[in-house]
């Protein structure tokens, strides 16, 4: 992409524009609806905290924005033998992937 | 001092520092006062300010405006009169950390004084989204948003329309704010090759209505560098003129939008200056 934008004839404006025109969009609607990633990674991660004991300071949650389609994955690492009121399991990772809105359970 | 009842009170804001909310200030401030009105610069900026300097009025403060909220000063003692323009004056702010001093009842207070004495009070905005910056938008009635054709200073600037319509007084009587784009630091050339934001991306991205665009000039720091704003130190300078027209139009001219260049002032001060 680097390399191709080095060859293209013309300034960066139409870039830095897409760019802004992005990003405001996706700004000004979080401003009317408060900190949804916040309000996300606590509700998604009481839900799993109810099945699995995990370490806060083990959470990831990453957003992508796009034009179309955001992606939010949370990446949660589990300590085996972890599972909370039940047997233990065999996950060591717990990936959720806002994308196709499917989990994938990494098997141990 | 007579009776006035449609004092006007304008935030030159930004969000990101740098951008020229300072040097607009002053420039529009003198600009205003040359044509006629009595107008107060504010300077909000606690800790750093900086509308002294570029007015060339660092020499001669005393009291500044939390010395007024304090009651250390009455608000006369605290102002400074312009040596150049008998109608500008400056309202400084303190050079202290105690930006704690900035209270909203103090502001509304000096503000509303400011109001009877004033065609125009001019409240020069620090960079940012704190304190400082949301009580000198809080009691405007109008609000110059100055913004480089640059991503950061946009996006920065769209965070300040949002807070303009949420946060200031006008916006909570459920009113409109008075809004108005001035884009400083302008290359032409630079647009048209596509190397910079143009004009009509950026007013189409923020939606904020023209006020003035402020060609990028060396006259701009001379003036700094020596203390007097570009409209009163290099009136005929391509700034200057821009200034002028910007403020013209905040008083309500209609005034057709051009970017002014130096190449046309020599003509300009030749054959004299069309009616704008």
């Amino acid at each position: 992409m680097k390399l191709f934008n080095l060859f293209r004839s013309g300034g960066t404006a139409p870039i830095a524009r897409e760019r802004l025109q992005i990003l405001l969009a996706h700004e000004r609607s979080a401003r009317s609806e408060p900190d949804l990633l916040a309000v996300l990674r606590e509700e998604i991660l009481a839900v799993i905290g109810r099945h699995v004991a995990f370490e806060p300071d083990k959470v990831q949650i990453k957003l992508d924005r796009g034009k179309s389609v955001s992606t939010l994955a949370v990446d949660i690492e589990i300590p085996n033998g972890s599972r909370v009121g039940g047997v233990a399991p065999q996950y060591r990772r717990l990936t959720l992937d806002g994308g196709d809105s499917s989990m994938n359970k990494q098997v141990a | 001092m007579s009776e006035r009842t449609s004092a006007r009170v304008v935030v030159v804001t930004s969000g990101k520092g740098g951008v020229g909310k300072t040097t607009s200030t002053a420039a529009i401030g003198a600009a205003l006062a040359r044509l006629g009105d009595k107008v107060v610069v504010v300077d909000f900026d606690v800790g750093l300010r900086n509308l002294d300097l570029v007015l060339g009025a660092e020499r001669r403060v005393v009291f500044d405006l939390i010395n007024v909220i304090n009651g250390v000063a009455k608000l006369p003692q605290a102002l400074i009169r312009d040596k150049r323009l008998e109608n500008l004056y400056l309202l400084p702010a303190s050079q202290t950390r105690d930006k704690e001093a900035l209270t909203e009842d103090g502001v509304g207070k000096v503000i509303g004084e400011l109001r009877e004495k004033f065609d125009w009070i001019v409240c020069d905005s620090p960079a940012g989204i704190e304190r400082g910056a949301t009580l000198a938008m809080r009691h405007a009635d109008t609000a110059i948003i100055v913004t480089n054709p640059e991503v950061s200073s946009v996006r920065d600037s769209d965070r300040i329309i949002g807070l303009l319509d949420a946060k200031t007084e006008k916006a909570e009587r459920g009113e409109c704010m008075d809004k108005h784009l001035l884009i400083t630091r302008y290359h032409p050339w630079r647009a048209a090759r596509g190397e910079m934001l143009s004009i009509e991306d950026v007013l189409e991205i923020l939606s904020v209505p023209l006020l003035g665009i402020i060609p990028e000039s060396e006259e701009v720091l001379r003036a700094s560098n020596l203390g007097s704003p570009v409209t009163i130190n290099a009136a005929l300078s391509a700034p200057a003129r821009a200034y002028f027209d910007a403020t013209r139009r905040l008083k309500g001219e209609q005034i057709a939008m051009e970017i002014p260049s130096e190449s046309r002032s020599l003509l300009t001060k030749l054959f004299g200056r069309k009616a704008a």
